[in-house]
């Protein structure tokens, strides 16, 4: 039941971003684009993906999900370093290329070799992260 | 194209409405960078349902694209770019523990400060790069 579930939401989120054009890295480098001819796209998809998740938030306040134990706890407000480093990291990538991790797996089918080599950087990325942090951990506790 | 605002919206609906069933269907939040990093690194519990999720994530336009819906995709085909891009997404992502799906959407539609701030930065971030980019190499 969980599987069925996660599989509808997955094929949604995969139709969406095929629907909205975001697996097209010239719009969401065309969104990114202040200074020039600026693509509003992409906000009009985060506008329209944000309206039913707070409709979902305020359900999830009661009871617990359909297939699963509970919902996720509220969230933390905690502004730390790595959120703020970590996404202006994932900014600057998403800049480059255009592709974010959604629509990097979306575009997997029709990307082409290029999709290809960057969605194989960024599982490596993704792989070496744990054993990263570690050592900047080390590096921060030691000094 | 002047119509791509609304295939944007319907498609953003789409990708919330995705998110609500996640949610309200198993309890997880709905973050790309999340689900499959777990599955990467080793860290991720659950790991049939994240795996449900990515069957239907790169299914589904596959399916589209084969049944004639093309979209472009238009990346650039400098190796280089590719590289440091899609490495410095697979970092910054985790250690940010987020991307545009988890902190965007699922994030900022719960008032959630981290979400704004993660959003903020790599909107910012993003916007910085491309206009160098264009400035400095003309791409």
């Amino acid at each position: 039941m969980r599987a069925l579930l996660a599989l509808v939401s997955g094929a949604l989120f995969g139709a969406g971003l095929h629907v909205s054009g975001m697996t097209d890295t010239a719009r969401v480098r065309g969104f990114l684009d202040f200074a020039g001819a600026w693509d509003p796209t992409l906000a009009f998809v985060m506008g329209g993906a944000i309206l039913p998740m707070v409709v979902a938030w305020r359900v999830a306040r009661f009871g617990k999900p359909l297939a699963g134990t509970a919902f996720p706890p509220p969230p933390s407000a905690e502004i730390t370093r790595p959120l703020v480093a970590g996404s202006v990291l994932f900014g600057i990538g998403w800049g480059l290329v255009g592709l974010c991790p959604g629509p990097a797996l979306a575009s997997l089918s029709y990307g082409g070799w290029p999709g290809l080599v960057f969605l194989a950087a960024m599982l490596a990325g993704m792989w070496a992260t744990p054993p990263l942090r570690r050592v900047l951990d080390r590096r921060a506790a030691g000094t | 194209m002047e119509l791509s605002w609304i295939y944007g919206l319907i498609g953003g609906l789409m990708i919330g409405c995705a998110g609500a069933v996640l949610l309200l269907g198993t309890g997880r939040i709905m973050g790309a960078s999340g689900l499959v990093g777990g599955l990467v690194d080793g860290t991720g519990r659950d790991r049939s349902t994240t795996a449900a999720f990515l069957v239907g994530l790169i299914g589904t336009p596959a399916l589209m694209t084969g049944l004639g819906w093309q979209v472009d995709t238009q990346a650039t085909t400098q190796l280089w770019l590719l590289i440091l891009g899609g490495l410095a997404v697979g970092i910054g992502t985790r250690f940010a523990n987020g991307c545009t799906s988890g902190h965007g959407v699922c994030g900022m539609s719960r008032l959630s400060v981290r979400g704004f701030a993660a959003t903020l930065a790599y909107i910012g971030a993003g916007a910085l790069t491309v206009t160098a980019l264009r400035a400095g190499l003309g791409l």
